[in-house]
């Protein structure tokens, strides 16, 4: 049973007890509040032994090893001591028993909340002795007492109240002087001496503070003070801890919640007048914002004027651009250019002691220490005149891009973590990409919000805000639960993947399932104008599990000598008709998005893996195209037809090579197989005669556990067999062929596909990286060349570094883009990767929007239907390739994400089974990138890319690529072994794959 | 700033410096204040309420009289300054005529109303401070105001409000308080230790409840014990004062007053 009781107090007491203030909403309307307290003579002192309190966590005679305090001390730090010097009070070599004040703890809370988080914590945490005193509580009860009491004790003890035109800031420092020399009465009060015995040590309470002026009236007052360097410096391990000390001057801080109006951030944007007519005159330029990833700090827009996209530095500069914002830009003078930085500068570190209450006083003090800290990591930045870009600022914003965005809540911003609580709350929640910033917002559900995946948008940002403001939207589920990452994948590359609508539905056949081919007659619309394949050995070679089949091959040798060889497309273009419900959705799809576990599909799934699907034993619709070839593989004549195909079997690429290799076999469909592999093969060589790039990204596969559970076990790379490079050829042969016959017949409308050579300055980097490390050259002249030279950067010893250049090569090129032949200059259409003067897709109308496009055009240009008028308007088909292009694009990245999530699955699965043998997962992996406190690898086994971060900065050497650790120098290109283990970080909750060098030095202590 | 005020914090205080269950300090004041045949002043904390009972008196309005029991009417107002910001409520607004509603309906089981049938018994609520507890505060008072004005009644009504911060339960809550925490507030007749009033604005765990409740009610039992003592003083300083009119009489007759109010 609990004790109930009432506190009385006398109303005189009011005085004390009774404190009132005013308080300005953020509506602006002022309120006064009235609050009262309880005072209590029950506040423990938290010291042994002592005669009045009970409950003790501090020894009895304090710490005696300091040689300033022999009789033994605890030392009173007041607020600034934690708000500057945490890192010295978590160190475990920092051993005094401290007193820790109500009003400094609460001091910490108000300025910080991530600071009172580490605090809080580490008053639980054994080896420190920290006694929390409620000082603002205690107070002798003075309802009785005599007063000559009162002359003998202050009646009010630690418990003080704010004076005439004292500020709050001077008050909190007056509070923690009292509470010092009543410490210091208290227990000299409690050990009085007793006669006979030698006089009792009594233990000195130090105040702790770097405020001189603080310090000064201390010691008027008697009470003895000390600051933070010289009590460290007497200390026996001063020389570790010393180091630990922060620079800050002595009396710098001076911590006022400020009064003063709301500092302006940034600088305001232009007017849109102004910013229009700047971009037209071409004093202004206008582009995509897009962030650094690896510095929240920096910026780039890519604009047409110069050949390097224009680099931002510095918040200010990038004024509250978010990624994918359209942005006008105004460049500095050519003198004030810079190179980018070369150091990671993580947004959750450096910003992680940020505060997101603090709206109004960012321009502050507490700002600047943020600024301080910023302007730090911006003024590295060496100057070379090598890498210097245009530097600019932004001047106002076109089009905002802002969406729904997924973000996890930032635990350590969370007032209260109390599920219970109801109170409003402003935290920060941390975006999933690197690219953004975070978003402050406010909800009176954050608790519960933790650990949760969370969409939230963006609704401003003001010029007095260093973060945008957003608000909640909902939430997906869990972190880490797979229905919340995917969802949240698709959210964040905006993949469309509501169920298809009624009405698109309804545009399919309506026998469903049921659907054939109806019996050849001359009647039947299917069979008008269609040839008769169902004899012909077709088959198909796709990966394993492939639902939506979309091409078959055959291949035959003529009486002539020469070898027919045909490929079939699923006809998608006999199912989808232009305008209709089931187009528009297709055409805003644009293409069918593989994730590791599930697929979003573009067409509804009865098209996409029944009627559509190539399988084999049933009839099916197809488009077919007809080379007939020499044995030399050179194309004598190519004709397109709409057929009927009836494939005889479906193979995995595995099955057919192993098909190939039998010497056994001698049926049909193996001949056919074998044909069309010789032919592949002389066709892949004059393709690489002509130029074409091999170029290599990186593939892997998982192993899941079952098929049901889709839990990974394990990654391995993809394996390649000369059946998937047979296949490969027959369809860029067909893409090629295709592309030709509907640019001849369409010329300012044929849907194609391009790769613009990579400007000769994407390379540069990468050159300069091979000559100094490797000397080795990279001609970039053509792709021919630069398909020759990169065949010569072997390295005997490690067949791997190939590879890896392939990789790298890649990645300095532009990517492949549709479009609309009418709308360029028929001297870009080539193809750089495929060497080819004209390109276009065409044969997976299933999966990409473009190939549905590229059908109709080509059957109408073999007379088979007319075009639709749509097909005709230039205008139309821009815009429909645009957002094809665009949804390519993310369709791409999400794949990318969905494995690294994977792979982050498998890799914790792999850590946890092999935990049993004390092993962690520890994997090869090439050094890509040097900063100046970091390194980028790639583990190409698992085909991941990751940071090796070092808490300090290493000896750089820009120039050359290299970082020196210790005595061990790395190198771009060198192989390292790294440790990878899955982290979650421990505010976002954002699982993240942690890298760390095992091999030739361990980083784990760097 | 409320939100980075601790409601609990690693000590065991609250904001306030109290401990979970030790309620704020209350004062009763039961002289007479105006026309009124009852009233009393209560303070819990910086929660002050004016409470003015006339009656039992004839009904004002034909239509709200019963013809066997006293008709009890509750109005309340709250004065514009009782808190920081001035905002004025009207008489119609619907919260207030919520919280009229649930004093009427708490004090219909315990005034013995069929004494008086056909009448009115009119109860004024002001408020002067809020600071939390408004409702208990209000209870509180009317019980008190009743009494004063020598209405029967069969017991106290006394209220407590409680709630829960995490798994901890708090009694007597503050604003800042009742802002933050789910809570709830009761009212019990002390001598039977039934409940006539039991009322919940927020969302409350099942699994908490039964506890907070429990000690809502045990704190019921503590106010009872400190407003018996009040109207035992009154009582007391009433008759010394009908004693120094009447000196021919000795003081030995005090409890005579008290008897029926036990």
């Amino acid at each position: 049973m609990v004790e109930i009781t009432i506190l009385k107090r006398p109303r005189t007491e009011a005085v004390v007890t009774q404190r009132k203030f005013f308080k300005k909403t953020a509506r602006g309307k002022v309120i006064k509040v009235l609050r009262e307290r309880y005072l209590r003579d029950d506040v423990s002192c938290g010291i042994e032994s002592c005669r009045e309190c009970d409950q003790t966590v501090l020894p009895v005679s304090g710490e005696k090893q300091h040689p300033s305090f022999l009789n033994g001390h605890f030392i009173l730090p007041d607020t600034n001591v934690f708000l500057s010097q945490m890192d010295l009070v978590e160190s475990p070599l920092f051993t005094p028993p401290i007193i820790l004040l109500q009003t400094v703890l609460e001091e910490v809370r108000h300025r910080s909340l991530p600071l009172y988080n580490r605090l809080t914590t580490l008053t639980k945490a054994d080896d420190k002795k920290i006694w929390v005193f409620y000082n603002e509580y205690r107070s002798y009860v003075t309802l009785f007492l005599a007063p000559l009491f009162m002359l003998l004790r202050d009646s009010r003890e630690t418990a003080i109240i704010r004076e005439e035109g004292e500020t709050p800031n001077d008050r909190n420092d007056r509070g923690i002087r009292k509470a010092t020399a009543w410490y210091n009465e208290h227990l000299k009060l409690n050990r009085p001496p007793v006669r006979g015995q030698p006089a009792p040590q009594i233990p000195t309470v130090v105040l702790m503070t770097e405020d001189a002026d603080n310090r000064h009236k201390a010691e008027k007052a008697g009470i003895p003070a000390v600051s933070v360097r010289k009590y460290v410096q007497g200390m026996k391990d001063s020389t570790q801890l010393l180091d630990l000390l922060a620079a800050e001057g002595s009396n710098e801080i001076e911590p006022t919640k400020a009064v003063a109006g709301r500092q302006a951030l940034y600088p305001e944007y232009l007017p849109t007048a102004t910013l229009l007519a700047g971009v037209k005159a071409g004093e202004l330029h206008q582009g995509h914002f897009n962030a650094n990833q690896y510095n929240y700090l920096e910026g780039s827009v890519p604009v047409p004027a110069f050949a390097k996209p224009v680099l931002l530095i510095g918040r200010e500069n990038m004024n509250r651009a978010v990624n994918g914002d359209i942005v006008v830009v105004e460049v500095f003078d050519e003198k004030e250019w810079k190179a980018p930085g070369d150091e990671v500068v993580d947004q959750d570190s450096t910003l992680k002691n940020d505060d997101a209450e603090d709206s109004a006083d960012e321009g502050d003090i507490e700002g600047n220490e943020v600024l301080v800290k910023e302007s730090k990591l911006i003024e590295t930045t060496e100057k070379r005149v090598f890498d210097k870009q245009p530097t600019g600022r932004i001047v106002g914003i076109i089009k905002r891009n802002w969406r729904a965005y997924v973000c996890h809540i930032d635990s350590t911003s969370l007032t209260s973590s109390n599920t219970t609580s109801l109170s409003q709350q402003t935290v920060f929640a941390t975006p999933v990409s690197r690219l953004l910033p975070r978003i402050r917002l406010r909800t009176r559900q954050a608790p519960s919000l933790i650990g949760q995946k969370i969409l939230v948008t963006i609704d401003r940002w003001d010029v007095t805000s260093r973060y945008p403001e957003g608000h909640f939207v909902r939430a997906l589920g869990k972190v880490e639960s797979k229905e919340a990452e995917q969802e949240s994948l698709l959210l964040e590359f905006e993949v469309p993947y509501r169920p298809f609508g009624k009405a698109i539905l309804d545009c399919l056949p309506e026998q469903g399932e049921q659907w054939v081919v109806p019996p050849k007659s001359d009647t039947s619309p299917e069979w008008k104008n269609r040839e008769d394949f169902r004899d012909m050995i077709i088959c198909s070679i796709d990966p394993p599990n492939c639902q939506d089949i979309d091409d078959a091959l055959h291949a035959r040798p003529l009486p002539n000598g020469n070898i027919e060889a045909g490929v079939h497309i699923a006809d998608v273009s006999h199912f989808v008709h232009a305008d209709t419900p089931m187009d528009s959705e297709a055409a805003s799809r644009g293409t069918t998005v593989y994730l590791v576990d599930k697929r979003i599909d573009m067409l509804p799934s009865l098209l996409g893996t029944n009627l559509c699907s190539l399988r084999p034993f049933v009839e099916r619709l197809a488009f077919s195209a007809i080379w007939e070839m020499t044995p030399d593989a050179e194309i004598v004549n190519v004709r397109f037809t709409k057929s009927v195909i009836a494939s005889k079997a479906a193979f995995t690429y595995e099955e057919a090579q192993i098909r190939k290799d039998d010497p056994h076999r001698q049926d049909e469909l193996t001949q056919g197989i074998r044909l069309l592999n010789a032919l592949a093969q002389k066709l892949k060589a004059k393709r690489m005669e002509a130029g074409a790039l091999n170029l290599a990204s990186p593939e892997v596969k998982f192993q899941l556990d079952s098929s049901e559970s889709s839990d990974p076990i394990d990654v391995e790379q993809k394996e390649l067999r000369e059946t998937n490079s047979l296949v490969e050829e027959f369809m860029l042969l067909a893409n090629i062929s295709v592309a030709r016959k509907i640019e001849e017949t369409f010329p300012q409308t044929a849907v194609l596909r391009r790769h613009l050579p990579p400007p000769r300055t994407n390379f540069e980097k990468l050159q300069d990286i091979l000559m100094k490390r490797k000397g080795m050259s990279l001609d970039v002249s053509s792709s021919g060349a630069l398909a020759a030279s990169l065949d010569l950067c072997i390295d005997p010893n490690e067949p791997a570094f190939n590879t890896l250049v392939r990789i790298m090569a890649t990645r300095c090129m532009l990517s492949a883009e549709y479009f609309c032949s009418g709308s360029v200059g028929k001297d870009t259409f080539g193809h750089y990767g495929l060497a080819s003067s004209i390109y276009t897709h065409f044969t997976s109308p299933i999966r990409r929007y473009a190939d549905v496009l590229a059908h109709r055009q080509l059957s109408a240009a073999i007379g088979y239907t007319p075009l639709h008028a749509s097909l005709h308007s230039k205008p139309h088909v821009e815009r429909v390739l645009d957002v094809v292009n665009r949804r390519h694009r993310m369709a791409q990245m999400a794949g990318r994400a969905s494995v690294e999530f994977y792979v982050g699955l498998a890799l914790k699965a792999r850590g946890e089974r092999e935990k049993k043998n004390s092993a962690e997962v520890t994997e090869d992996a090439f050094v890509i990138r040097t900063f100046r406190n970091g390194l980028g690898v790639f583990v190409s086994k698992l085909g991941i890319e990751g940071l090796v971060m070092f808490k300090k900065d290493m000896q750089f050497d820009a120039e050359n690529y290299t970082i020196t650790v210790g005595s061990t120098t790395l190198a771009v290109f060198d192989k390292v072994k790294v440790r990878i283990e899955v982290e979650k970080d421990r505010n976002t909750q954002r699982g993240r794959v942690k890298m760390s060098l095992v091999h030739p030095i361990d980083s784990a202590g760097l | 700033m409320a939100s980075r005020v601790e409601i609990l914090n690693e000590g065991g205080f609250r904001s306030d410096g109290r401990r979970q269950f030790e309620l704020r300090s209350i004062e009763m004041d039961l002289s007479q204040q105006g026309h009124a045949d009852g009233s009393a002043v209560i303070t819990h904390g910086l929660t002050q309420v004016l409470v003015s009972v006339f009656g039992p008196r004839e009904a004002k309005l034909r239509s709200q009289t019963i013809h066997d029991r006293a008709n009890i009417n509750v109005e309340i107002s709250i004065v514009p300054f009782s808190t920081g910001d001035r905002r004025k409520r009207s008489r119609g607004d619907k919260r207030i005529l919520e919280f009229a509603a649930a004093i009427k309906s708490t004090f219909e089981p315990a005034i013995q109303t069929s004494l008086y049938p056909r009448s009115q018994i009119d109860v004024f609520v002001q408020v002067i401070q809020q600071d939390g507890g408004l409702l208990q505060a209000c209870i509180n008072g009317t019980t008190l105001a009743l009494m004063n004005a020598g209405i029967p009644m069969v017991d106290f009504i006394c209220a407590v409000n409680g709630g829960v911060h995490s798994t901890r339960p708090l009694l007597d809550l503050t604003l800042l308080e009742e802002n933050d925490v789910p809570n709830v507030t009761i009212a019990v007749m002390p001598k039977t230790q039934k409940i006539s009033l039991v009322t919940m604005e927020t969302r409350l765990h099942v699994d908490r409840f039964e506890e907070v409740f429990r000690l809502a009610t045990e704190a019921g039992l503590v106010l009872h014990e400190e407003m018996k003592s009040a109207i035992l003083g009154r009582s007391k300083e009433l008759i010394n004062s009908i004693d120094l009119g009447n000196n021919t009489r000795g003081g030995d007759g005090d409890d005579d007053g008290m008897t029926g109010l036990n």
